[in-house]
């Protein structure tokens, strides 16, 4: 009797489950394609980020409170790996008996860590550079020339 | 080392948040430690990307919130192919205990790791109180 009535109901619920969908999709961070080698892991230590441009695959660390120069980046066989080490921070006045102190939260990742990345098949990984800066590591994977995207002009003729 | 309350406009890193106002979208809650000695207590907070002169940490009352946006200096023409950061702004809160000297609040950020210390007021302090023999 009034199918559009009927209809809009229908969609309705459909459009809120695919939105339903789509929030766990985004809080699992399962939601883009990844690598095999590089399966994403939420709460993973560190949390990465990858960005591309046409010159370079950019890949951001959230390391907090690390030495760089204990911070190992390394490159095998298109596979970039980092890897490390961080301390449990004592997180007390110095002097403080252990007896005395209460811990209240320890939700802070202390130990060792890798995580590894699968690069894409046009990386440079002979020129990869690794900065550390307030506490985020960034990865710079230039691209290879051939790879990059470019203008071919049209000639004419006439 | 003291980080500036101040309210600047974050801009939006990585675009892994979909637009909207920084400071009302969805915010990162950083992981702490939190250790309590006689002096008094030691939040350690992870804020990976923040610069110390856009930390925020502000005291209302009893409530301490800690706030900040993600920096992560990315070129412009960057595009996110995979994100497990979201959001581009740290922010949590505390509610604080009668105890806490709020005025003493010290803040340091090194390598993004807040270490905040919170001294107790003086007459909290635990004291040794002598029995006198009569």
């Amino acid at each position: 009797m009034y199918p559009s009535m009927l209809r809009t109901a229908g969609d309705w619920f459909a459009d809120f489950e695919q939105l339903q969908d789509r929030i766990d999709e985004l809080l699992s961070g399962r939601s883009m394609t990844s690598s095999i080698r590089a399966v994403g892991r939420a709460g993973a230590f560190p949390a990465l980020n990858v960005g591309t441009s046409a010159d370079a695959l950019e890949i951001y660390a959230f390391a907090p409170g690390i030495d760089p120069k204990s911070i190992d980046v390394s490159v095998e066989k298109g596979i970039l790996a980092i890897s490390g080490e961080r301390n449990a921070a004592n997180g007390s006045a110095p002097g403080a008996k252990s007896s005395e102190r209460n811990v209240y939260a320890s939700e802070r990742f202390a130990g060792k860590f890798r995580r590894v990345i699968a690069l894409p098949e046009d990386a440079e990984p002979s020129r990869v550079e690794a900065t550390y800066r307030n506490g985020v590591l960034k990865v710079v994977v230039p691209k290879r020339e051939s790879s990059k995207p470019r203008q071919i002009p049209v000639s004419s003729d006439r | 080392m003291q980080p500036q309350v101040n309210t600047a406009a974050p801009s939006q890193p990585l675009q892994h948040a979909q637009g909207g106002n920084p400071r009302t979208g969805p915010s990162l809650l950083p992981a702490v430690d939190i250790v309590e000695d006689a002096g008094g207590i030691t939040l350690v907070a992870d804020l990976p990307g923040v610069a110390r002169e856009e930390l925020a940490i502000g005291v209302d009352g009893r409530s301490l919130t800690i706030e900040a946006p993600v920096k992560l200096g990315e070129s412009s023409a960057l595009m996110s192919v995979y994100a497990e950061v979201r959001a581009n702004h740290f922010r949590r809160s505390f509610e604080l205990s009668s105890d806490l000297d709020t005025a003493k609040i010290d803040a340091g950020l090194r390598d993004g790791v807040l270490t905040l210390r919170i001294p107790k007021a003086e007459q909290a302090k635990p004291r040794r109180i002598d029995v006198r023999v009569e």
